[in-house]
């Protein structure tokens, strides 16, 4: 408050734009970027200056908006290479001194034109996780009655306004275009624990075995960082991991590291790295057991194997006893 | 100067030259540590996914045994220093949270109050030493290097765990370090990036192209080496570029993985064998022929 305050005493300031286009009619150098120097209000948002450029020195420029308060989801674009939603965004954040600012469309989705991209591809990955609620059979009383406590873990889920930010920055989305996503899978939870829902072990299995499942997260972060509602996709990822290894769902390399990782710690207080490595593949799973000797090899060579009786943390019986303690209170 | 040390596992495991790096580094410094012996792996948040209460209860067992010396905590990679810090952050914004974990510390006579502060070797050396009086002890310059830096996940976010609200700089420190020694360090947009470690069990295609991206584009660029301040980074960049490079780029690992401490360590004009250069699997030996 006191920044805008002061903001609009300021009067009115230069802002140096680098947009990324793209015009698909063109028949070659259809990819450039336009410098725009404007000006415009310090308080102003980005994409008040984008609809400048746009009314005033471009038409030809093209951007998708709609709310401009960041209910909408639609102003998603990429400012100085991290995805965010331009109408929620003062220029003199980013820019206090009147530094460029570089205006790219979303990673990870195919530009239609300018700053416009597909939203075809964000919402097929949701259909994929049946966005919709299903229940057994009909409420008896003609609606289904639902403790507010048990909804409140749906909270932050149901924030989510289809965006396309966390998808725009995910890092496995970059290699591999089969991942279901950091938005359909937050949004797959939000089905997975409302108490109105009688598919909950279906979708954790559906979920947990898919190829691009819940076990391609790299738990990277960036989808987190940048999601301007708090949803935290990679926290409801990580919900629906300890799900499914809870209804039993525990065929997946993913589970395997998991278990390994939490039997090491829990037995030595340290990380065993060569157990890790061997019962991640599966120690039944010749193939996979085969390929880490190459590397094993050349680590053998250089000297940095990790040891094959691990190394223990001072004192680990206490942090058995952490373990034990912890799994008895459950 | 003093740190309570958490070197990590990895550095104790499958990255010991990091260790030795770090320790060299620290000796010419005459930077004081003391190593929390019984303190537990982190977690480094796959724990987390099976077990989370069993995560935070040891990283909260690991703040309080260094909140008793009152010592600041040293972590070697940027792993351990993301989870530790996201321990820390959560039990101190929820304090019914903190009540839970310190009961089932009571009985080892640990109570954490929260006031441990926990800090990567990068940042003690940038914040708290002082980059002007680092320099102080380098005679080498490597001023014909060109280094891309990679900082690993968990030291870049989540921007509130870490800080970055009050330091934003913090962002930036990698380059820092890098420009300290005198080297060059490119603008290589991947550098907040993950290396593929985390899904290297789980699914190497995927592991492997990020691999691929990484060391292969950070070369188009021209960097003589990738800088990590993160051990998991560098065993996946470093172990496994190789097979990353002729599955998806059909060429040969040439990007040599130097962890943040040996570059200083070069800097300083310490022997490459004491900081283990000879142990990476993508050989560093031109690296060092050019300084």
């Amino acid at each position: 408050m006191e920044t805008s305050c002061k903001s609009l005493l300021k009067g009115i300031m230069e802002v140096k734009l680098k947009v990324k286009r793209f015009d698909p009619e063109k028949p070659k150098d259809n990819i450039w970027y336009q410098d725009y120097n404007i000006d415009i209000h310090p308080s102003s948002t980005i994409l008040d200056a984008l609809i400048n450029i746009r009314e005033e020195v471009d038409g030809t420029l093209g951007l998708r908006c709609a709310c401009r308060a960041s209910i909408c989801g639609s102003c998603g674009m990429k400012v100085n290479g991290q995805a965010k939603l331009v109408c929620k965004t003062r220029v003199e954040e980013i820019a206090p001194k009147g530094e460029i600012l570089l205006i790219e469309p979303m990673g990870n989705h195919t530009v239609i034109r300018d700053l416009i991209v597909d939203l075809d591809t964000f919402f097929a990955k949701i259909e994929q996780i049946t966005p919709y609620l299903q229940p057994d059979s009909e409420p008896e009383t003609g609606e289904f009655i639902v403790s507010n406590e048990s909804m409140d873990k749906l909270l932050t889920e149901m924030n989510c306004i289809m965006c396309g930010l966390c998808v725009s920055e995910c890092t496995v989305l970059e290699v591999d275009k089969t991942f279901i996503g950091p938005a359909a899978l937050a949004k797959a939870s939000r089905f997975v624990y409302d108490p109105r829902d009688d598919q909950t072990d279906q979708r954790l299995n559906y979920l947990n075995d898919e190829q691009g499942g819940i076990w391609d997260c790299t738990r990277c972060l960036q989808c987190v960082e940048v999601c301007p509602k708090g949803v935290s996709p990679m926290d409801r990822i990580m919900d629906l991991r300890e799900s499914a290894i809870e209804i039993g769902a525990k065929k997946t390399h993913g589970y395997h590291h998991t278990n390994s990782f939490e039997k090491s710690v829990t037995a030595n207080g340290r990380l065993d790295e060569t157990r890790l490595a061997i019962e991640s593949a599966g120690i039944f799973n010749i193939s996979r057991l085969i390929d880490l000797i190459p590397v094993g090899l050349k680590a053998l060579i250089r000297g940095k194997l990790p040891p094959l009786f691990p190394h223990k943390a001072e004192d680990n019986k206490k942090i058995q006893e952490l373990a034990k303690k912890i799994k008895e209170d459950k | 100067m003093k740190f309570a040390f958490y070197p990590g596992c990895v550095a104790r495991g499958g990255t010991p030259e990091l260790l030795s790096s770090s320790l060299a580094v620290l000796e010419k410094l005459e930077i004081e540590v003391e190593e929390l012996t019984k303190a537990g792996c982190t977690g480094a948040g796959v724990l987390q996914e099976k077990n989370p209460l069993l995560g935070d209860t040891i990283n909260v067992r690991t703040l309080a045994m260094a909140e008793e010396k009152s010592l600041p905590i040293m972590t070697l990679c940027s792993t351990c220093q993301g989870v530790l810090s996201q321990a820390n952050h959560k039990v101190k914004k929820d304090k019914d949270y903190l009540k839970k974990i310190n009961e089932l510390l009571k009985e080892e006579g640990y109570e954490y109050k929260g006031t441990t502060d926990v800090k990567h070797l990068l940042w003690i050396l940038v914040e708290d030493y002082g980059l002007d009086k680092l320099k102080d002890h380098f005679i080498k310059k490597l001023s014909g290097l060109s280094f891309a830096p990679f900082y690993g996940c968990y030291m870049v976010r989540p921007s509130e765990a870490l800080g970055f609200d009050e330091k934003p700089e913090r962002q930036m420190y990698l380059e820092k370090i890098i420009e300290s020694v005198g080297a060059t360090a490119i603008e290589f947009p991947g550098k907040f990036s993950c290396c593929g470690f985390p899904v290297l069990f789980i699914n190497q295609t995927n592991s492997l192209k990020m691999v691929s991206n990484h060391t292969g584009s950070a070369k188009d660029l021209g960097a003589d080496a990738m800088v990590t301040p993160c051990p998991l980074c560098h065993l996946n960049l470093d172990g496994y570029q190789g097979k990353a490079r002729k599955n998806n780029r059909g060429d040969k690992a040439d990007l040599p993985i130097i962890h943040m401490p040996q570059m200083i360590a070069l800097a300083m004009g310490i022997e490459t064998k004491e900081i283990g250069l000879g142990r990476h699997i993508v050989s560093t030996e031109e690296v060092v022929n050019k300084i």
